[in-house]
């Protein structure tokens, strides 16, 4: 078990053939290099990655879970902001 | 019933290959002792990844001693079937992992080490080891990066960890030396190119060793008193135990498979 001081850090990794770093964890470590080196080690050991990102946990700004309701529902109901109302013509490709 | 050991023909070149061999099997076999046991989690992994890396080195270099001996022995038999005075790894791989700082400098001394030494043997004129030296050369890397790390955390943390640590170089001093020794069996290798004379690396180990050591504000020994035996066979007390426990299954039910 980790001591209680070892500070948590998010981890993010680029895959091989992704184009954004995505979240895939967490782990405790004493500061950002053992964090990177605990990542590499935990998280890329079968080739997941070829770029990790660590991140204080503690920088997260995260919405509440409480203002759900406010937050998100008010979305849910504008289908008009899905572009599924256009054809997009071949040649455009991938969006 | 019990397996009984096998006979090696050690050609200089299969005992070459087969010291460096046992160097990583049996520190890969001490660090997987510490699967389940490490501080913390994710040490834990770590841990296991440069023991596998390290199996993953022994088990490319018994293929290729099997090969060049060509007497029907293959890297199991090696691995299992050889009795402690037929090992010739360093007497440093094979001390006990006791507390973290022990692991860690143990770990750091020899990847400083590997590291060179892999580096400069990617240009053997044996291909096999070259390749073998190209590979294994990255894993060391990190291995000595990862070990650096938690010397310089160690030494510059608590006076607990400090101490440790400072106590772990002390005792693992005297098993250095031996990385660095060459008998009459390598000199025939050295001068065809296939073998590296390690001595020519020493300055540069401890270039290394010295400036994280001193990051760590931790202390050198000064004394030069080397211990040797490992690569003749002669080992401490601790490595017939090791091996009473990786070769159990081998000897009690001879080629058992699950």
């Amino acid at each position: 078990m980790a001591t209680p001081n070892t500070p948590l850090w998010e981890v993010f990794i680029r895959s091989r053939n992704g184009l954004a770093h995505k979240h895939c964890g967490s782990l405790h470590a004493a500061d950002s290099t053992m964090a990177l080196q605990a990542a590499r080690d935990i998280y890329t050991r079968r080739g997941e990655g070829l770029s990790i990102w660590v991140v204080p946990s503690n920088a997260i700004t995260a919405s509440d879970p409480s203002e759900k309701g406010m937050m998100f529902e008010p979305a849910e109901s504008k289908i008009y902001r899905h572009p599924t109302f256009y054809d997009v013509p071949e040649e455009v490709g991938h969006m | 019933m019990s397996a009984p050991s096998i006979k090696v023909q050690e050609t200089p070149l299969v005992l070459y290959v087969l010291r460096r061999a046992d160097d990583a099997l049996i520190l890969g076999h001490r660090l997987s002792e510490w699967c389940g046991h490490a501080p913390m989690l994710e040490e834990d992994m770590a841990l296991a990844n440069i023991a596998l890396d390290l199996l993953g080195q022994a088990r490319e270099l018994y293929a290729y001693a099997a090969k060049v001996e060509g007497k029907g022995n293959d890297e199991d038999k090696f691995a299992y079937l050889r009795d402690v005075r037929q090992y010739r790894n360093l007497l440093l791989a094979e001390q006990p992992n006791g507390d973290f700082a022990r692991t860690m400098v143990r770990q750091f001394f020899y990847s400083a080490f590997a590291d060179l030494y892999w580096r400069a043997t990617m240009k053997s004129a044996d291909a096999t080891l070259a390749a073998i030296a190209a590979k294994s050369e990255k894993e060391s890397a990190y291995h000595l990066r990862h070990s650096s790390e938690w010397i310089v955390r160690l030494g510059d943390g608590t006076e607990e960890s400090h101490a440790r640590t400072q106590a772990a170089i002390d005792e693992f001093w005297a098993f250095t030396g031996e990385m660095f020794a060459v008998d009459d069996s390598e000199r025939g290798l050295i001068e065809a190119g296939v073998a590296f004379d390690p001595a020519g690396l020493k300055q540069q180990w401890l270039k290394t060793v010295t400036s994280v050591i001193a990051e760590a504000t931790l202390i050198l020994p000064k004394n030069d008193w080397m211990q040797q035996g490992g690569r003749a066979g002669r080992h401490s007390e601790h490595l017939g135990h090791l091996l009473s426990e990786l070769q159990s299954l081998q000897r009690s039910f001879p080629g058992a498979t699950w």
